[in-house]
Formats: structure tokens, sequence, C-alpha cells
């Protein structure tokens, strides 16, 4: 039946079409939404670097190192998780990277007979979770897309709780990291304890100890026992905003991804509908040929009784 | 060479500037920094900080907590909650003041509710000095 195969191709272009302009669209604004993660993360680097040089500061003013935050434990007997994923899909392999390598950890502790605890960001890593029924601490959603600094403050405080009050000895950050437009990468680190005081002043500029003493108010365990908590929050508060800037990266690939892939299905399509045109016209013009040849037949087949000529071969 | 001021909030730099004074209080009180201080770092409580700019004229600002680092004549308010006194909503803050002092005769127990109160009165208070 010629006409039906060329309208359900049309029908299938159709559909394509109205698909490849949706996923075009979610590539342009996770194209300007992974800027403005951006555009957040180099706002919020002046704060955590002031921080970094405050405890620089303190380790060159030998600062006595019991805070709670600090607490190396030997035996550790159970660690927590906070996974980072995002409440929406359509990101290509974000969210089963950071899911699969932090499921990976949790399994291994599990078989070194430890315990575990999870505390969730975004969506994605609770339903995935709880639908392979882990024990789930605590979960957050609504914050991954544009962290704000009160997010990262209810995160920080969920994940001190845990480990302050010593359910946990050790808190593992799972989230992408974001190095570059291109390149994002999935990040396993141990986040709590904190690294010692020595370690974080030497990520900072190092001319601390070339400068003169501090004088500290009230004392400088006073300054720290208050300046740890917010170096945690603002630590977290950079891992949401990297976390952010790679989902969005991620689903611009992925939707660039979807719509060159619709093009060129697009393009096939299209082949194949001129060719179901290009066969439906021929093939009419075999009928109408054939229509009239079978006319002509019916001419020579009236003579056929009377006289056959011998040497007349059939046309072909 | 006069003081080189910064305001930074997690989010952004909110105020960069040069000033011959800064006042703010600590836990132990009041401290003010002159270019040429020593080295000094401090927990900041909720307080209005004073500015004499160079150029002559005050800023003040409501910190609501917090650290100032001086060091080389550069001082750094590091602050979760900052704001200047021109940003400042007053009669918001009024309003504020008004809920969270109700909450605070209702149950005496509300820490929440006494920071409000503490936040609002800071507000106020930068506010009205500009």
């Amino acid at each position: 039946m010629p006409g039906g195969q060329e309208r359900t191709l049309r029908r299938r272009i159709n559909s394509v079409q109205s698909t490849k302009q949706i996923t075009r669209a979610m590539e342009l604004i996770a194209a300007t939404r992974v800027v403005k993660a951006m555009q957040r993360a180099n706002a919020a680097r002046p704060y955590s670097l002031k921080m970094t040089g405050v405890i620089e500061d303190l380790a060159a003013g030998g600062v006595g190192t019991d805070d709670p935050l600090l607490r190396v434990e030997e035996d550790i007997k159970s660690v927590g998780f906070v996974v980072i994923t995002s409440d929406r899909g359509l990101a290509g392999a974000y969210n089963s990277a950071v899911i699969r390598a932090a499921e990976r950890e949790v399994m291994a502790i599990q078989t070194e007979g430890k315990d575990y605890k999870l505390v969730l960001v975004g969506k994605k890593a609770k339903d995935y979770f709880r639908f392979r029924n882990y024990e789930i601490e605590a979960s957050f959603d609504g914050m991954t897309d544009a962290p704000t600094y009160e997010d990262a403050r209810e995160l920080a405080s969920k994940v001190r709780d845990i480990f302050v009050g010593e359910k946990v000895d050790q808190v593992v950050l799972a989230y992408q990291e974001f190095i570059s437009m291109g390149t994002q990468r999935v990040a396993v680190r141990r986040f709590l304890p904190l690294e010692s005081m020595d370690t974080i002043a030497s990520e900072g500029s190092g001319d601390a100890a070339a400068r003169a003493l501090f004088e500290f108010e009230p004392s400088p365990e006073g300054v720290l026992s208050s300046l740890l908590p917010r170096y945690v929050e603002s630590r977290l508060y950079s891992a949401l905003l990297d976390a952010s800037a790679s989902e969005h990266a991620n689903r611009q690939r992925a939707m660039k991804a979807a719509t060159d892939n619709a093009e060129e299905l697009i393009t096939k399509l299209s082949r194949a509908l001129n060719r179901a045109r290009q066969d439906a016209i021929t093939t009419e013009i075999m009928e109408i040929v054939g229509g009239a040849e079978a006319l002509d037949d019916d001419d020579d087949d009236q003579k056929l009784p009377d006289e056959i000529p011998e040497d007349t071969s059939i046309p072909s | 060479m006069p003081l080189h001021i910064e305001l930074v909030s997690p989010e952004r730099i909110v105020y960069e500037g040069d000033a011959d004074l800064i006042i703010v209080r600590t836990t132990d009180g009041e401290i003010g920094f002159q270019p040429g201080h020593v080295p000094f770092v401090g927990n900041l409580v909720p307080s209005v900080v004073r500015v004499a700019l160079s150029d002559g004229g005050v800023q003040h600002i409501a910190v609501h907590s917090g650290f100032v680092e001086v060091s080389d004549d550069h001082v750094a308010l590091l602050s979760d909650v900052a704001e200047l006194a021109e940003d400042i909503d007053a009669d918001r803050a009024r309003k504020a003041l008004e809920k969270a002092t109700e909450a605070l005769t209702e149950g005496s127990e509300n820490i929440e509710a006494a920071f409000a109160v503490k936040r609002a009165e800071v507000r106020i208070q930068a506010a009205e000095a500009s």
C-alpha cells in the first residue's frame, strides 16, 4: 500500500525533531548553569582561602589539637558516607558513577565487619539506596541545583553530629569533582577527622611562619573550636558547588550527545522517507505502464485467433 | 599606608575598602585596629563593626558571627552572616525583633529566638547608626 510507510516515517521524523528541540534547549540551559555554578565556586574561594589562612596562623601559633573534629580513632568501627548526587536525571553517567563508587566503598566496609551510616544528598542517591534496602541515616534534597551556604550548613551540622556524637569514627565524602568543563572526576575521600592542622596549613600560602606571632582572642584554642565547624561547612559548601557544576556540565554533554543523535536519526529517516517515496512513485509508474500495456495486449488478443505472425516476439 | 578591609562571606566578598581605623567586638570586648597593628585573630560576637574609611566616611557593618584576622595591614572579616548598614531593611528587622521577642517570652528555653532577637537588634543598630 503506497503512502503507509511514508506516513509512519514522517511521523517518526516529527517526533524525533521535537525531542531534538527539547534536548537542545536542555543543553543550552545546562551550559548557562555550568557558568553560573563556576562563578559561584569562584566567589566562594576567598572565604575558604582566608579560613585556611587563619588555620595557618593558628598552626604557627602552636595551638593544641584536641578538638573533637580532629579526633583520630585507631580502631575504626563505623564509617559515615556523604554521597552527593543530583535530584534530576538526564545527566549521563553523573549520578550512577558517584553512586557506584560509594556503594563499592560501603560494601568493602561491610566485608570488613564495620558499620556504615549514609548521609545522602540528592534524590537519585536516596532512591537508589532506599530501593536496595540500605539503612539511610539522613537525606537531603533540593539543594544540588544551586547550593547555598545555608544548605551546606544544614548538611554540615548533620555530619558533625554523627562524627562528634561518635556514631561514626570516620566520614567519607563521595562526589564529582569539577576539574574543567570537559573533565569531571569521581572523588571519594576522607572528610573527617580533618587533616592535622599542619597539613591544612601547608595547603595555604605558606607565609604564616614568616610573619610575626599572632595575638589571639580569646585564645588559640577558643578561636580554633569556633573556626573548625565553619571550616567543615566551607569545605562541604565547596564540594556542593563542585558537584553542582559537574552535574550541569554532565547534563550539557549528555544533551549534546542526544541532540547529535537526533540529528543523525533525522538524516537517516529522511533518507528512508525519500527512498520510500521514490519507490512508491516507481511502483505507480510501473502500474500505469503495466496497465497501458495490458490494454495493448487486449487489442493483440482480439487479433490473435485470425493471424499470428510467426516472427512476432512479445514485447517485454 | 591605610588598612585594607575585606568583608568576606562564604558566598562572596561583600565589601572591600581602605580605612584608617576599624573597631570590632570580640569575645573579650571591643578592639580597634589602626595601620601597623600586630597580627591578630579573634572571634567576633554579634555586633556592629565601625569602619573609619580613608575618604572620611564611616561604614557600619552588622556581623552576627565569625572571625577577624589582622596581618600586614590587611583586615579580613570572615562572617557567615554580615550585612552592610545600607543593605539592611530596618523595618523588616524591627518586625523580626517583635516576632522573636514574642517567641522568647512564650518559651524561655528558645535559643533560636534568643539569637533572632540578638540578630535583629544588631541589624537595627547598624541601620540607625548610618
